[in-house]
């Protein structure tokens, strides 16, 4: 496919055409981001859910349940499930589309796998691309399903407008509850499998928790479901709707897209900066300071210092 | 940095039994490849839908119900008429040696038959499909 074939195709709403552009992004195909310039003019309109919670706790079955209510309202949906890639074989088995079977070949539904490839946070490195990709198609909701996060992969709150978290029962004492990390991280807090024994504990747990935060204006609910009976299914997305509203009404959209766009662009920036000092720091002239001037040195500060002053305001 | 190689694990029509699907999909893994796994009873469309959607490389269908000889000539129909057929299509499971020719005659590349060992799809996966 010529790139400008694929901004046409795209436009055209295309299946094929949003999965090429997607693959490129994930690949470092520099030439989706000329295609993600020319067209961001038509973005900004989707909305992002992002569904995130431990291994195992039923996201993709919480996915599949808020994607047939959205579809039936005529929405369109894309969804983007992310799975990790093995440190090992650099492979992945990407599995979330089993729980998805029934919405599969629905013409307002695109969704696609991303293996992590390496980006820890709970996120591919192409996701925020291929959310950009969806969002100029003119899907109007994106969910985002983070690969199973463990405590610390928080990366889905620097990119979604509503987050929900998903725990199921019995995943530890009232401790675990106020520590920090993807506790904290929620706008909807959803306690799935309830049908289990414990879910009233756990969701006890964690209102527990949400009453010493700081009064803010939203106290974010915490639902009990069970997506596999579709039991608090219909709860769960309208107290998505009312989040959006919340945001859209008080502004706290706006702010919050804002703090997105600067992590986004902090990251872009990382990065170019990491392949700088890379090439530099492969250079003949890096190598040698590292091997005459500090030679012998075991203290990884000095060495640090010397490269970075040499360093300094040479990144052109 | 080399891509992966993208796999499409789909079990199409109405057998209930996806270790073996499970097992190739682990073997391709373990090779480095992303695995799609899309579950068990899969109709053509959905698999041609999900291959799509996926962008992938590589169709590995396992068909243990003796349904082959209508189900696969479906799936490369389908694969035609939404202009994707340069996927490649490969197929594992409990088929006769006699219905191999007819439906390696639809396009299908290679046709492994129980006892084969899982290297040698992986094998011929990585000879066969050239990434950038």
């Amino acid at each position: 496919m010529r790139d400008i074939d694929l901004e046409d195709l795209l436009l055209k709403k295309d299946k094929r055409a949003i999965a090429k552009a997607i693959t490129m992004a994930e690949n470092g195909d520099e030439k989706v981001y000329e295609i993600i310039k020319n067209l961001y003019n038509k973005a900004g309109k989707a909305y992002v859910i992002g569904i995130t919670g431990p291994p195992g706790v039923g996201k993709s079955t919480l996915t599949n349940e808020i994607a047939k209510f959205l579809l039936k309202d005529n929405y369109s949906v894309g969804i983007l499930a992310v799975d990790p890639t093995s440190f090992f074989s650099g492979g992945a088995i990407l599995g979330d589309r089993v729980r998805m079977s029934d919405i599969a070949l629905n013409k307002n539904v695109y969704m696609r796998s991303m293996g992590t490839r390496g980006k820890l946070g709970g996120l591919a490195k192409a996701t925020r691309a291929a959310i950009h990709i969806l969002d100029i198609v003119g899907m109007n909701y994106i969910i985002v399903e983070t690969s199973g996060v463990g405590q610390s992969e928080i990366d889905i709150v620097k990119t979604s407008d509503t987050n929900v978290m998903v725990l199921s029962p019995g995943m530890g004492d009232d401790i675990q509850a106020i520590k920090s990390g993807i506790m904290e991280i929620g706008d909807i807090f959803v306690v799935n499998k309830s049908d289990r024994e414990g879910a009233d504990k756990t969701a006890a747990e964690i209102n527990f928790m949400l009453d010493l935060n700081d009064k803010s204006d939203w106290r974010p609910p915490v639902l009990e479901v069970s997506a596999l009976y579709g039991k608090g299914c219909s709860t769960l997305l309208s107290k998505i709707m009312e989040h959006r509203y919340y945001l859209e009404k008080t502004g706290g959209l706006e702010e919050r897209r804002l703090k997105n766009l600067r992590w986004e662009v902090l990251e872009i920036l990382m990065d170019n900066f990491m392949k700088a000092l890379n090439e530099k720091i492969s250079q003949e002239s890096i190598k040698e300071l590292i091997n005459a001037e500090y030679a012998g040195l075991t203290n990884p500060y000095m060495i640090a210092e010397g490269i970075y002053k040499n360093l300094k305001g040479g990144f052109k | 940095m080399k891509r992966p190689i993208r796999v499409l694990v789909a079990k199409p029509g109405l057998d209930g039994h996806d270790r073996g699907a499970k097992v190739i999909a682990r073997a391709f893994k373990d090779a480095g490849m992303e695995v799609i796994y899309t579950g068990l009873r899969q109709t053509p469309e959905q698999i041609v839908e999900a291959a799509i959607q996926e962008d992938v490389d590589v169709i590995a269908l396992s068909i243990l119900s003796g349904a082959h000889n209508t189900l696969f000539p479906k799936i490369m129909n389908l694969l035609k008429d939404r202009g994707v057929e340069e996927i490649m299509v490969i197929a594992g499971g409990i088929i006769p040696d006699e219905d191999i020719p007819f439906l390696k005659s639809l396009g299908i590349k290679e046709i492994f038959t129980p006892g084969t060992p899982t290297s040698k799809a992986v094998e011929y996966i990585m000879k066969n499909v050239k990434v950038q």
